[in-house]
């Protein structure tokens, strides 16, 4: 395995306790451990997190692009599932 | 008859494939229009995505190379705080320039083939790193105005139009502050210090003053990529627009520094409202670009060989997950 086969990891990190792991970037790295470590040096360089995820970029499936209106089409036409559908008389409180 | 059909079956898929690529090209352009970012697995024009390649590989390849004018003064800095700003700072360079090769791949390229173009001199890195830094004070004007001008270029980027390259901008403009502020501060210590150290201070700001100026490209009616870029919105202001705000930005900090610009004709124009500066020797900039740099050579050699030494460290890591059977599928 030369340096052009390492794999590609997508990097995660938590900034603090109570808040998920967010997508950071990616890097190359030729196991997870070695991912772990370069992902520290690379995105937490000034203490930006607590906690890292490295997931290999192959074991992310995604949705598609050119299929994204369809595929997301079925939460466009139900304005009901928001609380700002419902029309509530003023002055009525707590709700 | 069958040939017939066959023709007439290709040209059928042909229409249906333009017409598709019409769509796609209606869908991209509106979403520039609009000021939506492009992600990966966007449809884009060709044209676009080599664009970007070409321009998030010198940008990554710049940040690589950039590393060695201010790595030659680690071992010499005057005192252990600057020491390790200046271990800092290379470190974030390396950084700078994992960002971008991550955010070029996105595009398809790879991180070798990257590596590759700029060994072999195929892809250009920014010719402000082709200038020695021959003295302590050369770190300083680096820092002020070499990053200056960068972040004056890089934080329109923030909001170029491919989501990736935006989002590597973000992380880069928030650490390039850094580097100017320690660069600025080293300036004022020796321009605040004995006549020697003064004197070293302005001599760098004399060298470094007019290639800072050239970093931000040849003037807009020179200039072969800008008019598209920013069509597409990958640039949001032309070169001598952005040149301008340096200049403006520049000139108060030198008088708080306590020097000066080597420039005769830099004075304020009431009328424009910015300063009026003096002619750029564009004929040393395009020969620099050329190769014919102070340092060409040499950054690329010294490139080169930090690649080839460090294979035997790459080669360790990959048996290393090899033999314990860690390396991703």
């Amino acid at each position: 395995m030369t340096h052009s086969d390492w794999p590609l990891w997508e990097v995660f990190v938590r900034s603090r306790r109570g808040l998920s792991h967010t997508h950071a970037g990616s890097l190359h790295a030729p196991d997870a451990e070695m991912a772990l470590r370069n992902a520290r040096d690379l995105y937490t360089r000034r203490s930006e997190g607590v906690s890292l995820w490295v997931v290999p970029s192959t074991a992310i499936t995604a949705s598609s692009p050119d299929e994204k209106d369809p595929f997301f089409e079925p939460a466009a036409d139900k304005p009901y599932r928001h609380p700002t559908f419902y029309e509530i008389p003023e002055g009525v409180r707590h709700l | 008859m069958a040939t017939a059909a066959a023709h007439r079956t290709t040209a059928e898929a042909q229409a249906a494939e333009a017409e598709r690529t019409a769509a796609h090209e209606a869908a991209f352009d509106a979403a520039v229009a609009a000021d939506e970012r492009i992600e990966p697995r966007d449809w884009m024009p060709d044209a676009y995505r080599a664009s970007l390649v070409r321009q998030m590989a010198q940008h990554a390849h710049s940040e690589i190379i950039g590393m060695q004018p201010e790595a030659n003064w680690i071992t010499r800095a005057p005192s252990l705080r600057r020491k390790a700003i200046l271990m800092a700072k290379v470190q974030d360079e390396a950084g700078h320039g994992l960002y971008l090769y991550s955010a070029a791949e996105t595009l398809g390229t790879g991180r070798e083939e990257l590596l590759d173009k700029l060994h072999s001199g195929r892809q250009k890195y920014s010719s402000i790193f082709n200038y020695p830094t021959l003295t302590w004070a050369d770190v300083g004007a680096i820092g002020w105005l070499v990053d200056g001008a960068a972040i004056t270029n890089q934080v329109p980027l923030c909001r170029c139009s491919y989501g990736p390259y935006a989002r590597a901008m973000v992380r880069i403009c928030k650490e390039e502050s850094f580097h100017q502020r320690q660069g600025y501060e080293l300036l004022l210590h020796l321009s605040n210090g004995t006549p020697e150290q003064h004197a070293m201070a302005q001599d760098a700001v004399d060298r470094w003053w007019w290639p800072s100026l050239m970093m931000f490209g040849p003037p807009d009616d020179e200039s072969a990529h800008s008019a598209q870029s920013m069509t597409w919105k990958i640039k949001r202001h032309s070169n001598d627009e952005l040149r301008q705000r340096f200049v403006d930005i520049a000139v108060p900090q030198a008088e708080a520094l306590g020097l000066t610009l080597p420039d005769p004709d830099l004075r304020w124009n009431e009328v424009r409202g910015h300063y009026d500066f003096g002619a750029i020797d564009w004929d040393e900039f395009w020969d620099v670009l050329k190769g014919n740099g102070p340092c060409n050579e040499q950054r690329i050699s010294q490139r080169r060989t930090a690649h080839e030494e460090g294979a035997w460290v790459r080669e360790a890591a990959s048996a290393y997950a090899a033999k314990h059977g860690k390396a991703a599928a």
